[in-house]
């Protein structure tokens, strides 16, 4: 579609209809199947890293003020700990719940009689974004409190209010992250008419970040700062470099910003991964407040993104035609 | 004027597909935009709602510019797209008190329209039948029936009988014509001229993108047929019934055909033709007026720009 270059002033709200559309798409969430999928993965995931990392607990620390967090972050071989389960399936539910958004509407030709009602394109793309971060949030919080039930039941010792805030700091990086994954499904569902296009396109964005990211940001660092043996700063430089290279990438965000959140001894965050991040307690504690500074240029980050690739997908669908 | 258009215009990169479009429909007619497939007539219908934007040329839907004000003419304006489709995981219901929620209908007001469209539609009973089970017809109904729920002032219908067998196409047609009655203005596209040409008060045929002939059917069939009036009889026995009715003053042509013989007159002479037929000592079994076909129309007018050119 040609853009008029005459400034144009629309009538009305963008978000006429927005919450019709989100409902809608909250309910067809809830009651798909991918739903019921993705709930027996989460029970058992959850029951799993739990289960392990009181396991680990018990035998290592008894007197923790953390106990809580320690459970989220622990892990027994072979199960990971349950932040490195969720930073791996989030985004995979992400993909799941968006990579059809747009092109389920073509091909199952009910976009031209959507757009005839009174509703801009917005409310249909925001209504479809919120309810799978709702989606998300409501699976997040489920897990949250399956987490905490059991953690009760397996150590009997209450979390205290720090660690509550701190949990609850943690589930919001975590849909920020997940928010982003949404918003790279929102993409691919604009760009590809084929649903299973869109999804393999999503996966293969998830697979080079998870895999491949670490070892280009590596290449791209040693490019940028060569190491030189006879000058001791270029080290740091190249650390460094690997450093902002390997922030591009929303998994190092999401990782550096719980790793703050939930391990209050860390002080600095450096390109830790997430499997450096179930050890003992470095230091002393920093207060809630201070972590979350820490923490916060990530969540920003991450919120960044998933606004960038949301106004992608908004300014691409705006330039599509209705009809298939 | 409920639709007006002047100099529409949409081309897609170097393909014009609609050009130059000047289109006036008045109040409670029903208009059919009719042409073979790719001559633009859905692109004009997207550009009467709004839903792509024109290259040039002007607008306006109820007065409303469909580019500025797409909220108060999508409420008033109804819109059954060629290929219909809905939510098959959902039923009947759910699909339309969805798009009773998109119109932002009070709940209760919904409800009432949704049962009275339903009872119209013939849905009634499979309303809370998932969507995926519906045939064609059912779906053609149902999307009809979404149109109705917002109680439109425009009704606006692409290919409405597309894939349906001919009974359901006459029947569908037929609620399509019951809405003049309501002073609903109809504005239709279809390639299948022949099948509604009877219902449409005015056509508009499309020919790659422009309007070529405009007007009513019987008016179109005089200018071009040049104002022949199509009798067919059949009589037995028909030997020596071709060269009486050839003489004749208002019988241009006699042609036999099958079991009978088709007439070409300036007048309807069929009482003329009956009297002749009996005087003849034949038994007369059938005498109707044809219609003229919009399509031998269509046909005719492009032989002659061919010739002409
Ligand atoms: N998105 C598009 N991109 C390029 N050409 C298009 C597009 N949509 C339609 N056309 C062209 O515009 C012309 C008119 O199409 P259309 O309005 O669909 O005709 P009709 O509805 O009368 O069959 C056709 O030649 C078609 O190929
Ligand atoms: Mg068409």
């Amino acid at each position: 579609m040609q853009r008029s270059s005459a400034p144009r002033r629309r009538e009305g709200s963008p978000w006429t209809g927005l919450w019709a559309v989100f409902f809608k798409e909250m309910a067809d969430h809830l009651s798909s199947t991918r739903m019921r999928i993705l709930e027996v993965l989460i029970l058992l995931s959850a029951v799993g890293a739990v289960y392990a990392g009181a396991q680990t607990l018990r035998q290592t620390i008894s007197e923790d003020p953390f106990l809580l967090l320690r459970v989220f972050t622990a892990a027994q071989d072979p199960l990971p700990s349950f932040v490195a389960f969720l930073s791996f399936f989030l985004p995979l539910a992400a993909i799941a719940l968006g990579f059809d958004a747009i092109n389920g509407e073509y091909s199952r030709n009910t976009l031209s009689r959507i757009l005839a009602q009174p509703i801009y394109r917005d409310a249909l793309l925001w209504g479809k974004f919120l309810a799978g971060l709702a989606t998300i949030a409501l699976i997040l919080l489920a897990l949250f409190l399956l987490v905490v039930g059991l953690s009760l039941i397996f150590l009997g010792v209450p979390p205290s209010s720090e660690e509550v805030a701190r949990a609850l700091l943690f589930l919001l990086a975590t849909l920020a992250y997940t928010g982003v994954w949404l918003g790279i499904a929102l993409v691919t569902s604009v760009l590809f008419r084929s649903a299973a296009t869109s999804a393999l396109a999503a996966i293969a964005v998830w697979l080079f970040f998870a895999l491949f990211w670490g070892i280009i940001a590596q290449l791209l660092a040693q490019a940028v700062a060569p190491f030189d043996p006879f000058n001791p700063e270029s080290e740091l430089r190249q650390t460094e470099a690997l450093l902002a290279f390997s922030r591009l990438s929303p998994n190092t965000l999401y990782a550096e910003a719980i790793q703050a959140l939930l391990n209050p001894g860390v002080r600095s965050l450096g390109p830790v991964l997430i499997s450096q991040l179930e050890g003992a307690l470095l230091g002393s504690p920093l207060p809630l407040g201070q972590s979350f500074l820490l923490a916060w240029p990530q969540l920003t980050g991450l919120i960044a993104l998933t606004i960038g690739l949301f106004a992608v997908a908004y300014v691409l669908f705006q330039r599509r035609e209705v009809r298939a | 004027m409920v639709i007006e258009t002047q100099g529409l215009t949409k081309r897609y990169g170097r393909v014009v597909a609609v050009e130059g479009l000047e289109l006036r429909i008045e109040v409670g007619e029903v208009y059919g935009l009719l042409g073979p497939n790719g001559s633009g007539k859905t692109t004009t219908i997207l550009m009467l709602l709004g839903l792509t934007e024109p290259s040039a040329g002007q607008v306006r839907v109820l007065g409303l510019d469909p580019v500025r004000e797409p909220l108060s003419l999508k409420r008033q304006v109804g819109y059954l797209p060629d290929s219909v489709g809905f939510y098959g995981e959902m039923t009947a219901w759910e699909n339309l008190s969805y798009i009773a929620r998109l119109n932002g209908l009070p709940p209760a007001l919904a409800k009432a329209r949704m049962e009275r469209v339903l009872e119209r539609m013939g849905l009634a009973e499979v309303a809370h039948r998932p969507v995926g089970a519906f045939s064609r017809g059912m779906r053609q109904r149902l999307g009809l029936a979404e149109v109705l729920l917002k109680e439109p002032k425009v009704v606006i219908l692409d290919e409405p009988t597309l894939g349906l067998d001919p009974e359901a196409a006459q029947e569908f047609l037929k609620m399509i014509q019951s809405l003049k009655s309501e002073g609903i203005t109809v504005l239709l596209s279809s390639h299948l001229l022949h099948q509604v040409q009877a219902i449409c008060d005015r056509v508009g045929l499309f020919h790659k993108g422009k309007l070529v002939l405009e007007g009513r059917v019987e008016e179109l069939a005089q200018r071009v047929l040049g104002g022949a009036y199509r009798i067919r009889l059949e009589a037995t026995p028909l030997n020596g019934l071709a060269e009486r009715l050839q003489a004749l003053p208002e019988v241009s042509r006699v042609q036999a055909e099958g079991q009978g013989l088709r007439l070409e007159a300036t007048q309807d002479i069929r009482p003329q033709v009956a009297k002749a037929v009996l005087e003849a000592g034949a038994a007369l079994q059938s005498l109707v007026l044809e219609q003229p076909s919009l399509d031998e129309v269509y046909a005719r007018y492009f032989q002659e720009v061919r010739h002409a050119a």
